[in-house]
């Protein structure tokens, strides 16, 4: 079975987003990570991997920086990688970006393509079923479950309240919720077989069948007006004792902080 | 000369911190009160190849450097120092020896499933009257037809009940040497469920308590001929060359201890509020802080150093002495700071600085007190 997972270089949200004084994100102020769902979707194709045997090609889109979490899902136990980066291709909406990615995913041999629902940077969940719209193949959103029987994908999509289960003939293409699993870590040896490794980069003259019109800024209808963080609020304490206890919890913990 | 880390062996780190984070630290409180020794943790530990680091490929590990090894050891004492030294103790004190003094049969025997952390491993040198002396040992074996009998008891020994494999140092004899009758010493392994291989006491530590700490005691416990590790009356050399290795180790668990405290308190004096305002805006504070930030630098750089020079040198005994003398007296230094800063809070449970205090003591002790350090490193001046 041969699956292709595209995933995304983040910042690391974990220690606050920071802006530049233009309000687009300040990128190089903050720590990279593989985005969440995407990692899930990693961890979805690799038990796929462990199970009916096959491949794992992880593709991504970015700066050459981005090889840093191909590495990663190497590590993870993906067998090869694509890192398509090209100046052109910079400034890229989700139009933009599903089109590169069609592009590059139109030179593989694949029979599950998996992405994440969403990014943790963009939150627009639209990359997934539009690169399944640019290849003509179904797509199933949301998926918290997935499992392969003969050549159809069953899973599981989720909705606020219940969950649909979907079966959809192969090739087709899911987006998985980070609460699909527990990704895996990476082993100390993969690391350095990652490092190893060969990463294949692909530039704009690789892309096939892309009209330049479909990339990069040109090639994006959406344009970014103002970003901003949102309001930070605490984490807090949950308390489930009595009333009572509740109580004085409070009380101690408006002691410990001497308003009271 | 680069002081940086590698993108690999930056990536290496992150993956121990993630892991020590998520699955180390919300059980070292818990470790620490109860002393139990944490199974699960282990078992994770296995299951990600964390217990066969340094081990070649060709034995099932991970075929990485010891720096790796090293970093594993420091970020898993940041969070939790009694799983830093099982990890230190099963692969400095057992693996190493095996890999290095074994035969091919015995590598082929015991690291697979050490490595894989299918089993885990010991090394018993200390005796209650041969600690820093390891010419006092009492423990013998005799030869036997085809079989060595071990009789004598060994204490003080880290994953003591927990481990499956023992490399274990006994007197098989005497020898003259300069006209003087020496001991001779030996090295052996020892499976456990051999018949006249049972467990002491466990004992009751003021730090490190989930790590299993028990007396092992031998009477007429006979091993096949073939379990002498490495050359009949080449013991001590093994042990002492072994506790070089182990002694990187160690040293990496004092800088991730002291590092864990230091972490701890500069949240703490960030939010401490004292006189209408935090007490890191105090320059007291900011000097310790400056001091421990120093010292944890410093001690960095040698652990590292010491971890580069086991890859890349025969003799590395100087550079793991001085890498343990000043890592575990930082780590005494910084988490007595670490005390103090957090004032009244400090010396309560709760807060894990206190626990580090009391972790970071046996790093001045064990596999070779602060003492003995000196003695090794003065030695290799004046010779």
């Amino acid at each position: 079975m041969k699956i292709v997972v595209c995933i995304k270089q983040v910042p690391d949200t974990k220690n606050g987003v920071k802006f530049k004084p233009d309000g687009t994100l300040d990128r190089g102020a903050m720590a990279s990570v593989m985005n969440p769902d995407d990692k899930a979707g990693l961890e979805a194709a690799l038990r796929l991997k462990d199970l009916h045997g096959g491949e794992v090609t992880v593709v991504t889109m970015g700066l050459p920086k981005a090889e840093e979490v191909l590495r990663e899902a190497l590590a993870m136990g993906a067998d090869q990688a694509i890192l398509i980066t090209d100046r052109v291709l910079g400034g890229a909406d989700t139009w933009a970006t599903s089109s590169t990615l069609a592009g590059a995913v139109r030179n593989l041999e694949y029979d599950l393509i998996i992405t994440g629902r969403q990014a943790i940077d963009g939150d627009t969940a639209q990359v997934g079923p539009q690169l399944s719209e640019h290849l003509g193949i179904p797509v199933i959103s949301y998926a918290q479950k997935i499992r392969v029987e003969g050549d159809c994908v069953i899973a599981e999509r989720q909705f606020e309240d219940r969950y649909h289960v979907l079966k959809a003939k192969l090739p087709c293409l899911i987006t998985a919720l980070s609460e699909l699993n527990e990704p895996r870590y990476m082993t100390p040896g993969g690391i350095f077989d990652a490092f190893d490794a060969d990463i294949t980069v692909w530039g704009r003259g690789d892309l096939k069948d892309v009209a330049d019109t479909d990339i990069g800024l040109k090639g994006s209808p959406t344009q970014i007006a103002k970003a901003s963080d949102k309001v930070k609020k605490g984490t807090g304490d949950m308390i489930n004792g009595t009333p009572v206890e509740s109580a004085a919890f409070i009380v101690e913990k408006l002691k410990e902080r001497h308003v009271i | 000369m680069d002081f940086n880390l590698s993108k690999k062996h930056l990536l290496a780190r992150s993956l121990f911190r993630q892991f020590a984070e998520k699955e180390a630290k919300p059980l070292a409180q818990e470790t620490d009160e109860t002393e139990i020794f944490p199974k699960s943790t282990v078992e994770k530990m296995a299951k990600n190849g964390f217990l066969g680091i340094p081990v070649p490929r060709e034995y099932g590990g991970q075929g990485c450097d010891p720096l790796t090894y090293v970093m594993c050891v420091e970020e898993l004492a940041k969070a939790c120092a009694a799983t830093a030294v099982i990890v230190s103790a099963h692969t400095s004190l057992c693996i190493d020896p095996i890999l290095t003094y074994g035969s091919e049969a015995q590598k082929q025997k015991y690291i697979p499933d050490l490595a894989s952390g299918k089993k885990l491993g010991a090394f018993g040198l200390t005796e209650a009257g041969a600690g820093t002396d390891a010419q006092g040992q009492q423990t013998k074996a005799v030869l036997d037809g085809d079989h060595w009998v071990i009789n004598g008891s060994k204490c003080f020994i880290t994953n003591g009940k927990e481990a499956d494999v023992y490399v274990i140092i006994a007197v098989t004899g005497t020898v003259e040497k300069h006209g003087k009758k020496l001991k001779e010493i030996s090295a052996f392994l020892v499976e456990k469920g051999t018949p006249g291989f049972s467990f002491g006491t466990k004992e009751k530590k003021m730090g490190i308590r989930g790590s299993s700490t028990y007396e092992l005691i031998f009477t007429d416990c006979r091993i096949p001929k073939e379990n002498l590790l490495g050359i009949q009356g080449k013991g001590f050399q093994i042990a002492m060359h072994t506790l070089d290795g182990g002694r990187i180790g160690i040293a990496a668990q004092a800088l991730g201890i002291a590092e864990g405290a230091f972490d701890s308190t500069v949240k703490y004096v960030k939010e401490r509020k004292q006189f209408g305002r935090s007490i890191g805006q105090f320059q007291n504070t900011q000097f310790q802080l400056a001091d421990m930030a120093t010292r944890i630098e410093a001690a960095r750089l040698l652990v590292y150093k010491a971890a580069m020079a086991k890859a890349t040198q025969k003799n590395y005994s100087v550079e793991a002495a001085m890498a343990k003398l000043y890592a575990a007296e930082a780590a005494m230094d910084v988490t007595t700071k670490a005390v103090q800063l957090h004032g009244g809070y400090g010396y309560i449970r709760e807060y894990e600085v206190e626990r580090m205090m009391r972790d970071a003591k046996i790093t001045e002790i064990y596999e070779g007190t602060s003492e003995v350090q000196r003695m090794v490193i003065s030695g290799n001046i004046l010779k």
